[in-house]
């Protein structure tokens, strides 16, 4: 619980263990997301396309700097061996991800003493000084730490308080909210939902289905956790959600936890991406199901 | 494959850490954290020794940092009052690289145990030594898990009846010195806990080097396996035992000084009678011999048993760190081209589209 930066490249294979390497795959979602012991909560960004790699990464430095948390970049196979133009950024126009360090003691008692865990009330983000400023020592560690003080604390109250302190600190994320993509302007009654280098494959086979007539919407999620805050009113607001994902159906495993949402999942683990024409298929059908249910 | 001749200069270990000339008292580096360890730990005249010996470093204490792993050993940065980490089982000498190579002006120490650095973080340990990084280990050795209530750690003898061996421990323990050597360490030494005297004058000279320096300390735990060190602690059976090793001199011991160390077969070292082989065919002790034969040599001296125990400092050598190397290249790069992220980014093969 040093609540200190640090960006975790995880870029997903075919696993288990060695399994398939240069091929990809999504099945890392859960580890990223409970893979530690205790409750420890951490951010995570999917990019979506190889020219979305750059930009994701800034996004994760920013998050794990502003909020001074670990956070999991989750690409994958298909991303990084995949390649698309990319528009170079220009610098001045980067985000400033400069750290302002704690310099005086902030005990908010007249001891004049460091306190590494007081918080940000904004962004829970602990105070952070680093080794070489005069008066500030402290200890940090992966024993509990007493809220404030950062002293050792065995006590039960505490522990329940830093751990959902903890929990508030990555719920409280800024992340910007999900945008859906449906040029029937409203009409499309299935959502078709992904995360990762599934992008390309699901906005392909979204077009396909469109030509044909059918509508529907497409909505592909960066931030995995926490989760954009209009997610639940987006997927409530369609009679069908379709989750294409490489795995045995990750993130519709937390979509319907957390939001009592029965979504469709299609999986596929072969090691390979989803083709367009597969994916058309499947949402062709999922639209004309739904049709001829609304039509009973 | 091209290799450079890197020539780099050679300094002092505190060298580049910002010194005070206010007087520093053994209380100014204790915290206010109650000292957890239990009674007649060996940890606490550890403790008491390192407290006592940072203020005649006349560093800022701001500029200091303590870094452990797991275990008992590891509690120890909570209760100096410098910058300090608690931080994962094993991995305290790779955190430790990092802050020492991200910065020179800090003195940074890792605090491990016999479990801490030779069982999990065994890898961690060696390439620690072998990069040669500016910073200094001490491994408390008790030669048992204590923290988890004592089952047999790497340096358990074999035989070593414990919870977790209850017919005898099948293992061949370590010797982590001979370890240490063998990956290369440029600093090995070894003090008692008991002995503060020869502790401090250990430190001392590692904190000083430039490098990384391994310090063994054999540290009692009275709980789960008291009186591993008693054989050297009773004065007369020490008197047989203890080698201390004094640069420049003629390595001697006994009671009398009637036992020496002499050139051995094979190349190795031998204990003898001083009478039986002359004061001439002693050995005289250099730590500062490049080749780690000689000072592997002196750490098998002894067995597990403690027959034969060199104490003080074993090997001392000078050679390049990691860590002055490391920002040397980045000084070389930045010098030689002047840091262009935007041209970074763009890259040699990039078009505009129209």
């Amino acid at each position: 619980m040093v609540e200190l930066p640090l960006v975790v490249i995880d870029v997903q294979r075919g696993g288990p263990s060695t399994g398939l390497p240069t091929k990809t795959e999504q099945a890392d979602l859960l580890q990223a997301m409970y893979g530690r012991n205790g409750e420890s909560p951490v951010p995570i960004i999917a990019p979506l396309s190889p020219a979305d790699c750059f930009d994701a990464a800034v996004e994760a430095t920013r998050i794990a700097l502003k909020y001074r948390t670990p956070v999991l970049l989750l690409s994958d196979g298909a991303i990084a061996n995949g390649s698309e133009p990319w528009l170079i950024p220009d610098v001045d126009e980067l985000p400033d991800l400069r750290v302002e360090f704690a310099s005086e003691p902030n005990a908010d008692n007249d001891s004049g003493e460091f306190w590494p865990y007081v918080r940000d009330p904004e962004t829970l983000a602990r105070a952070w000084a680093v080794p070489g400023t005069p008066g500030l020592q402290h200890r940090i560690g992966g024993l509990e730490k007493a809220d404030k003080t950062g002293h050792i604390s065995y006590d039960p109250d505490n522990h329940d308080k830093m751990v959902r302190l903890r929990q508030a600190k990555v719920d409280g994320i800024d992340v910007p909210d999900l945008v859906v993509d449906d040029p029937s302007g409203g009409k499309a009654r299935v959502l078709a939902l992904g995360w990762g280098s599934s992008f390309g494959p699901i906005g392909a086979a979204c077009r396909r289905v469109r030509k044909l007539g059918l509508p529907i919407a497409q909505a592909h999620l960066r931030h995995l956790n926490p989760l954009p805050a209009n997610l639940g009113d987006i997927l409530r607001s369609y009679d069908k959600v379709v989750v294409p994902e490489m795995n045995l159906g990750q993130l519709a495993l937390l979509l319907r936890a957390k939001y009592l949402v029965d979504v469709h999942s299609h999986t596929k683990v072969a090691g390979l991406p989803f083709k367009a024409e597969e994916l058309q298929n499947l949402f062709s059908e999922i639209i004309t199901g739904v049709t001829t249910e609304a039509a009973k | 494959m091209t290799a450079i001749d890197i020539g780099l200069p050679t300094i002092g270990g505190l060298d580049l850490v910002p010194t005070t000339d206010e007087p520093q008292k053994a209380k100014d580096y204790k915290s206010d954290q109650e000292v957890r360890w239990c009674p007649g730990c060996g940890d606490y005249v550890v403790l008491n020794a390192v407290q006592s010996f940072l203020p005649t470093l006349g560093l800022k204490r701001e500029n200091i940092v303590f870094i452990s792993g797991i275990g008992c050993s590891s509690r120890f940065p909570y209760y100096l009052n410098t910058y300090g980490m608690h931080s994962i089982h094993g991995r305290a000498p790779s955190i430790a690289t990092g802050l020492a190579t991200t910065r020179p002006d800090l003195s940074v120490w890792v605090v491990t145990g016999d479990g801490d650095a030779l069982s999990i973080g065994g890898n961690h340990l060696i390439h620690a030594l072998r990069r040669n990084v500016n910073i200094k280990i001490l491994l408390f050795n008790n030669r048992i898990y204590g923290l988890t209530k004592g089952q047999y750690s790497p340096t358990s003898g074999q035989g070593m009846v414990t919870k977790s061996t209850p017919m005898g421990s099948v293992d061949t323990p370590f010797n982590p010195l001979s370890l240490a050597i063998g990956a290369e360490a440029s600093f090995v030494g070894r003090a008692l806990d008991s002995d503060r005297k020869g502790l401090t004058e250990v430190l001392q000279a590692a904190a000083q080097h430039r490098g990384s320096a391994l310090v063994e300390i054999y540290q009692n735990c009275p709980i789960f396996n008291d009186g591993a060190f008693d054989v050297l602690k009773d004065a007369d059976e020490a008197a047989t035992r203890l080698i201390p090793l004094r640069a420049g001199e003629p390595i001697r011991f006994g009671p009398n000084q009637e036992f020496g160390v002499k050139r051995g077969d094979w190349g190795g070292l031998d204990v003898a009678k001083v009478a039986d082989i002359g004061e001439d065919n002693l050995v005289v002790h250099d730590p500062s011999i490049a080749d780690t034969s000689y000072a592997f040599a002196l750490s098998r001296l002894g067995d597990q048993n403690l027959n034969h125990v060199p104490t003080g400092i074993l090997r001392q050598v000078e050679r390049p760190t990691y860590d002055d190397g490391a920002r040397a290249q980045v000084e070389e790069a930045r010098a030689a081209r002047k840091p262009d992220l935007q041209g970074l980014l763009r890259g040699k093969d990039t078009w505009t589209v129209a």
